[in-house]
C-alpha cells in the first residue's frame, strides 16, 4: 500500500499512441501502465512487457485433470470395486477416454480462470484506482510514474507534443482494496504512511 | 494508420460512421434506458410459461413418471427429445465464440456474446430433462462419484450416460467461464459510465475491479485463446457423447457409427437457427442493425445450408445402410417405421425431411440469405425440424422393437409432459430477457477491436493505404 505520483496522458487514437509509447520509452520515462478500452494488439510488445505464461499454467492444470481422471477411475474400477461387466477387462481404457477428456478440459479451464483472476487481482468488491473514467470507453490512458527528479510540467508538455489530448497529474494508490464503486471511501486513506 | 489492413472487397462488419464512444453508446443504450412495455410483456409471458413448467414438474415429482405417457416400450419420449434438442441448440454459441475465434472470423464479434448466453441458457434447460427423468430427483446426486456409505458403490465410468454427466457439466462450466471472462471489460465500461449509485455498485461488483491495464488485456487474450482452444474439441465431444447415449445401444436405428458427426452437424444446424431467431429480434428491438449486419446474417445462413446438407447426407446414408446391411430390423426401422409415410410415425420423418433438408436449400440464393423475413421464418422451421429429428430417432426406434408382443401403442404426450417442455422455454426466455436488458448483448470491447479494420467509414479512409505500409507500421511499433 503505497501512494505514488503519476503523470497521466490520454490518447484517442492507437495510431498516435504507438509512436508515443516508443518516444516515452526512448526518453527513459518509467511507464507504469496503459489502460485501454479493448485489447490493443501489439501494445504489450511496444511497452516491452514479457509474454504471459498463463497458457503454461493452463497446460499444467490440464494434465492434472488427465491424471486425476485416469488414476481415480482405474483405482475405482480395478481395485476398489471391480465390476464384472460381461467378462470384459476391468481396466477398460477406451471407455474412460470421454471422462478423462472432460476432466482435462474442466481442470484447465477452471484453473486458468482462477489463475487469471489471481494474477490480475480481480474479484468482486475489489476496488482499484482508475486514472480516467473513459479508459473503459474511448481513451487510451498512458500512466507514467514520477520519481523525485521528474519535472512533471516538462513531462506533461512532452506527452502533449506526442499527441496526448489530455494530461493530468495524479497521486494514486497502486494497490487494490476492498470497496464498492458507489462509495469513495478508501479504508486506509487516513493512515499515516510509515517510511520504509 | 492501423496495425491491420483488411481488403476493401470484404463487407464491413460495422456499418455507419462510428467511433469508439459511439459504439459504447449504441450497445449500452438498452441497459441504461428503462425497459419498454414490449420487454415487460415478453418477460411476463416467459415467466408465466416458466411457472406452468414448474407446476408440471411439481406434478411429475409428486406423483411420479406416470404423469408422462412413457411406457415400458417407449422409455424415452419427449423428455430426452427435448434434452437433445436443447443441448444441440447450445452448440452454436460455442461454435461462434470458440471455433470462429480460432479460424479468425471477424464477424463473430457481433454475435458471440448473445450466442454464448444462448448456449448457457440452453444447457440449463437441457439439464432439467435427464434430471427429472430420474423420477426420484432427490437422488440425483447419486450420479456424482464420491466415497459413499453404499459400499462405496461407484458410478459406472464405462456408461455413456455417465459420460453425459461429465460432458454436460464441463460444457456448462467452461461456457460460463468463457462468457463471464469476456463480460468483465464490458461490465467495467457500464460501471464507469453509471449515473446511478445502484448501477455503479452492481456493475462494479460484477466487473471484479477491471481497469483495462495492458498486462491484464494480454492475459485476457491468452485466456480467451486457450479457452477457445479447449472449447473447440469440447463442443464436438459433448454432442458426440450425447450421440453415444444412442449409438452404444443395440436398438435398430440407434447403433450406428455415423451418429457422432451427424449429431454434431445437426446441433450446429439447430443452434445457428436459434441464434438467428434471437438476434433478428434483438437487432430490431435494440436498434443494433449497424452491428449485426446483413453480412452477419448471411454468414450464419451459409453455415445453416452447409450443416443442413450434412444432416441430409446423414439421413440418406442411414436409409442406404438400412437396405445395404440387409439387417431386417434395421430395414424395418428405416424403411417402414420412418420412411414409409403412412406408418404410424411416418409423418414425423417426412416433417423432419421437409424442414431440415429440403427447405434450407433456399439459402443457396444470396437474395434469400440476406432477407431477414425469410431467415426468421427458416430459423423457426429448422428448429421445428431438428426437434422432429430427435423425436424420430427416439420414438420410431423404440415403439416397435424386436418382440412384437411388446410393441407399443401410439405414444402422445400428456399435458404435463408438454408443460415441462413449455416450462423450459419459459426458463430460457426469462433468462434471455434478463440478459438482453442487463447485459451488453454485443461484446463492446471486441467490436472496438475490429472497428478500425472493418468499420464502414474506416475502410473508406484506409482505401489509399497500401498493405505494405500497415505492415511496416506494425513492425515499427508493435513488435
Amino acid at each position: 500500500m503505497a501512494k505514488k505520483k503519476f503523470v497521466v496522458g490520454c490518447f484517442d487514437d492507437e495510431a498516435v499512441l504507438f509512436p508515443a509509447v516508443k518516444k516515452v520509452r526512448t526518453a527513459g520515462y518509467k511507464l507504469h501502465d496503459i489502460y485501454t478500452p479493448f485489447a490493443v494488439h501489439g501494445l504489450d510488445h511496444s511497452m516491452g512487457l514479457r509474454e504471459t505464461s498463463l497458457h503454461t499454467a493452463g497446460f499444467i492444470y490440464g494434465i492434472t485433470g488427465t491424471t486425476t481422471a485416469l488414476s481415480c477411475i482405474s483405482w475405482i474400477l480395478t481395485k476398489d470395486w471391480p465390476l464384472n461387466i460381461g467378462g470384459k477387462p476391468h481396466f477398460a481404457l477406451p471407455a474412460w477416454i470421454p471422462i478423462t477428456f472432460e476432466l482435462t478440459v474442466m481442470f484447465a479451464a477452471v484453473g486458468m480462470v482462477i489463475t487469471f483472476c489471481y494474477l490480475c487481482q480481480l474479484a468482486p468488491f475489489v476496488k482499484k484506482h482508475h486514472f480516467h473514467a473513459r479508459a473503459t470507453d474511448d481513451l487510451f490512458v498512458m500512466v507514467i510514474e514520477c520519481t523525485d527528479k521528474t519535472n512533471t510540467d516538462d513531462l506533461k508538455a512532452f506527452l502533449t507534443n506526442s499527441g496526448a489530448v489530455e494530461t493530468d497529474l495524479q497521486i494514486a494508490e497502486t494497490d487494490w482494496w476492498v470497496g464498492r464503486y458507489d462509495n469513495d471511501e478508501v479504508p486506509f486513506e487516513n493512515k499515516k504512511e510509515i517510511a520504509a | 494508420m492501423h496495425l491491420k489492413y483488411e481488403s476493401q472487397l470484404r463487407e464491413p462488419l460495422v456499418n455507419g460512421n462510428k467511433d469508439y464512444h459511439q459504439v459504447t453508446e449504441d450497445i449500452l443504450r438498452p441497459i441504461e434506458a428503462k425497459p419498454t412495455k414490449l420487454w415487460y410483456l415478453g418477460f411476463y409471458i416467459a415467466v408465466g410459461l416458466l411457472m406452468f413448467g414448474v407446476y408440471s414438474v411439481y406434478r411429475e415429482v409428486t406423483y411420479g413418471i406416470g404423469q408422462w405417457n412413457l411406457n415400458k416400450t417407449i422409455g424415452w419420449g419427449w423428455d430426452i427429445t427435448n434434452f437433445v434438442w436443447w443441448v444441440g441448440i447450445g452448440h452454436a454459441g460455442t461454435l461462434i465464440s470458440a471455433v470462429l475465434l480460432l479460424f479468425r472470423q471477424g464477424w463473430r464479434t457481433g454475435v458471440n456474446r448473445a450466442a454464448e448466453a444462448m448456449t448457457i441458457f440452453a444447457v440449463m434447460c437441457a439439464g432439467q430433462f435427464p434430471i427429472f427423468h430420474m423420477g426420484r430427483v432427490w437422488m440425483a446426486f447419486f450420479v456424482m462419484p464420491y466415497p459413499n456409505s453404499r459400499g462405496p458403490l461407484w458410478v459406472n465410468f464405462n456408461s455413456p450416460l455417465l459420460w453425459d454427466v461429465f460432458a454436460i457439466s464441463t460444457y456448462f462450466t467452461v461456457s460460463l467461464l468463457f462468457w463471464y471472462s469476456g463480460l468483465l471489460p464490458d461490465f467495467a465500461t457500464i460501471r464507469d459510465r453509471a449515473k446511478t449509485k445502484l448501477r455503479q455498485k452492481l456493475y462494479g461488483t460484477a466487473a471484479f475491479g477491471w481497469t483495462g491495464s495492458t498486462k491484464h488485456w494480454q492475459r485476457h487474450e491468452s485466456l480467451s485463446l486457450v479457452l477457445a482452444g479447449l472449447s473447440t474439441p469440447l463442443v464436438l465431444s459433448v454432442h458426440t457423447i450425447v450421440s453415444f447415449d444412442f449409438a452404444t445401444s443395440v436398438i435398430p436405428g440407434w447403433h450406428t457409427t455415423i451418429f457422432p458427426p451427424y449429431f454434431v452437424a445437426g446441433a450446429i444446424f439447430s443452434g445457428f437457427a436459434m441464434v438467428q431467431s434471437l438476434l433478428l429480434i434483438v437487432r430490431k428491438v435494440f436498434d443494433l442493425e449497424d452491428y449485426i449486419t446483413l453480412g452477419h446474417i448471411e454468414a450464419m445462413n451459409k453455415v445453416i445450408v452447409l450443416t443442413g446438407s450434412v444432416v441430409g447426407i446423414a439421413y440418406l446414408t442411414e436409409l442406404f445402410m438400412g437396405w445395404y446391411s440387409q439387417n431386417k430390423y434395421e430395414g424395418y426401422t428405416f424403411w417402414y417405421s420412418r420412411a414409409y409415410l403412412f406408418s404410424p410415425y411416418g409423418w414425423s420423418y417426412w416433417g423432419m425431411m421437409a424442414c431440415n433438408v429440403i427447405s434450407p436449400q433456399i439459402f443457396w440464393f444470396r437474395k434469400m440469405r440476406r432477407n431477414v423475413y425469410v431467415t426468421f421464418f427458416m430459423s423457426i422451421i429448422v428448429n421445428i425440424g431438428m426437434w422432429f429429428e430427435r423425436f424420430v430417432i427416439i420414438v420410431t426406434s423404440l415403439y416397435r422393437d424386436y418382440l412384437p408382443s411388446s410393441w407399443s401403442v401410439y405414444y402422445s404426450p400428456t399435458t404435463w409432459e408438454i408443460g415441462f417442455y413449455l416450462g423450459t422455454f419459459g426458463l430460457f426466455f426469462t433468462c434471455f430477457f434478463l440478459f438482453a436488458k442487463y447485459f451488453p448483448v454485443i461484446a463492446v470491447a471486441e467490436i472496438k477491436y475490429v472497428l478500425k479494420t472493418t468499420g464502414d467509414n474506416y475502410k473508406e479512409k484506409m482505401s489509399p493505404v497500401e498493405v505494405l505500409a500497415t505492415v511496416e507500421f506494425a513492425h515499427e511499433y508493435a513488435h
